[in-house]
């Protein structure tokens, strides 16, 4: 038993640092004085300094961060309502459209859309891709959130009830503070996959609204070059604040429970 | 205000903004690969005062696809990687997450936590640490071709080759394979395993005959959230693979974005799209004979 225990022990530590070893190279490197990602040659924060006077890379990031905050916005609204729904009643149409974008490749989502807003005469651009961000985001934050109800004391809102208050009232002085964790991590949530989406934005962007995705992908499609290193981990450090924040505001949350 | 007005008002915002853009663009996709192309890429229009001008609805985009076995040949080609990749992560996730709901019950959220966490980060600086690592400078590639090199090999290329898409996809998509399989094997009973022991079973056995038969369900739905995402992935082979691990997602991106040519792109997604549902039905109800 206990030789057992140790060889499981020894091949998931395997598996933990083939998760995180790949990482930790990006970062290292980012402070690597040497154009080529291969070897240490001493530390440096000259990757940063052109990060920052990259005026494209900049123009990427001020927009991802507009269609981040503007899409996990309405999509929290959104999902909100729909993990409410999906509680509360019995309904059909409601989880499958839910749970559907969800489960499926996303490039299926990415040309649908393509196809959707060539159609209707609208020009890719941020628009677009807010709009598509909205639609792939809803389905998470309504899971997030119907899971933070499942969790709650229906006798709490029957309470209220029984006091008088009106549904409207219940919910919003009893059901709405109860579920705002799941509602604040769904929206955390909301914002890191738009932040990190490339499969479906890349079909839905126009010329001129290349986000921070795409721009990575654009360099590294061409070369390999250590600047990226440095955007990388600073999203990575962005990420990883957005996390930690969303752990204490629902512990659970990210797991889907 | 009566309760069905309120469900209607609560349900009816979501449901509205999911069909417009999600069901109605995907029916619109369905409904493109019966159209013809357009000269100038796109969608030939539906109506037409030209007799010679192409217009309204064809098959031609599916004789096309029938036609040529180079298409099936693709599709399967998907599933097989997407197979190896749904075995591989399998393989890997399983110690991990036996580990894991054996550990003691405090550090389990923390050892999940640190699974989910590389998820986190974006989709493709996890492709890119690859193209890193696998690259022709790395240390990891002068080693291995070291290694090999004592055997007389000669020196492989490893990155842009199917080995380094494997270990993209992989990477990739682990976390999924570990989570159903934690949420499984954490709930079993560990007394089941000591009336197995009192009974004479060895730890193999006890494992074949007892844990694993229990956690098919979480294996099923493990293989479903690696399988159909995997199929349809355009990115990694893009970034990792050579011209020999084209996959049937670039081939679509190809048809929307370069090659221009939507109905027979959407044709392609309606197949993806049949085999995702066919693969998650599948799941769905090979899990559901189980119990647990």
């Amino acid at each position: 038993m206990k030789r057992n225990s140790r060889v499981l022990w020894a091949a998931s530590l395997g598996t933990y640092a083939f998760l995180y070893v790949p990482l930790v190279v990006v970062v290292v490197y980012s402070f690597n004085d040497s154009r080529l990602n291969a070897e240490w040659v001493g530390f440096t924060w000259h990757w940063y300094d052109v990060l920052f006077h990259d005026e494209q890379m900049l123009g990427a990031a001020w927009n991802s961060l507009v269609i981040g905050l503007v899409s996990s916005a309405v999509a929290t609204a959104l999902g909100t309502m729909a993990g409410y729904a999906m509680y509360r009643y019995r309904l059909r149409l409601l989880p499958v459209l839910v749970l559907t974008p969800i489960a499926i490749p996303e490039i299926l989502m990415g040309v649908s859309l393509l196809i959707f807003f060539v159609m209707l005469n609208l020009t890719l651009g941020l628009v677009s891709i807010i709009l598509s961000h909205i639609a792939f985001s809803v389905g998470f934050v309504a899971i997030v959130v119907r899971s933070r109800l499942a969790g709650m004391d229906d006798s709490l809102t029957e309470a209220a009830r029984d006091l008088g208050a009106t549904p409207w009232r219940s919910f919003r002085l009893v059901t709405l503070p109860l579920i705002m964790p799941g509602i604040v991590a769904g929206a955390l949530m909301a914002f890191t996959l738009s932040i990190d989406d490339f499969v479906i934005t890349f079909f839905t962007a126009g010329v001129d609204s290349t986000t921070l995705p795409l721009q990575i992908y654009s360099m590294i499609k061409i070369a390999v070059t250590p600047e990226v290193n440095a955007v990388s981990t600073l999203l990575m450090l962005l990420t990883l604040l957005l996390i930690v924040i969303a752990t204490r505001l629902a512990p659970g949350a990210l797991r889907g429970e | 205000m009566t309760p069905r007005a309120q469900k209607w008002l609560i349900s009816g915002p979501p449901l509205v903004y999911l069909l417009i853009f999600f069901a109605i663009p995907t029916l619109i996709m369905g409904l493109a690969s019966f159209r013809y192309a357009g000269e100038l890429g796109g969608l030939a229009p539906l109506t037409s005062g030209d007799p010679d001008e192409l217009a309204g609805f064809t098959l031609e985009s599916y004789q096309r696809f029938f036609s040529d076995l180079i298409y099936a040949q693709l599709f399967f080609k998907s599933f097989i990687y997407a197979t190896v990749t749904t075995l591989l992560c399998l393989l890997l996730a399983y110690p991990l997450a036996l580990t894991i709901s054996r550990s003691p019950k405090k550090y389990r959220d923390l050892l999940v936590l640190l699974v989910i966490l590389p998820f986190w980060s974006n989709f493709l600086i996890r492709i890119y640490a690859w193209m890193i690592i696998l690259g022709p400078q790395s240390a990891f590639s002068k080693l291995f071709n070291g290694a090999i090199g004592i055997f007389g090999v000669e020196p492989l290329p490893l990155l842009f080759s199917p080995f380094a898409v494997l270990v993209g996809l992989v990477y990739v998509h682990l976390p999924f394979m570990v989570l159903p399989l934690y949420a499984n094997l954490e709930k079993h009973d560990p007394t089941l395993l000591d009336a197995a022991q009192d009974l004479g079973a060895g730890a193999w056995k006890r494992f074949w005959r007892v844990t694993f038969p229990l956690s098919l369900p979480g294996v099923y739905a493990g293989a479903a959230l690696v399988f159909i995402p995997a199929l349809g992935i355009f990115a990694i082979p893009d970034l990792l693979g050579g011209t020999d691990s084209i996959l049937i997602g670039n081939v679509i991106k190809q048809q929307f974005l370069d090659a221009r040519d939507w109905p027979f792109g959407g044709v392609l997604s309606i197949v993806l799209t049949l085999l995702a549902i066919l693969f998650a039905g599948l799941a769905a109800w090979v899990a559901r004979g189980q119990r647990y």
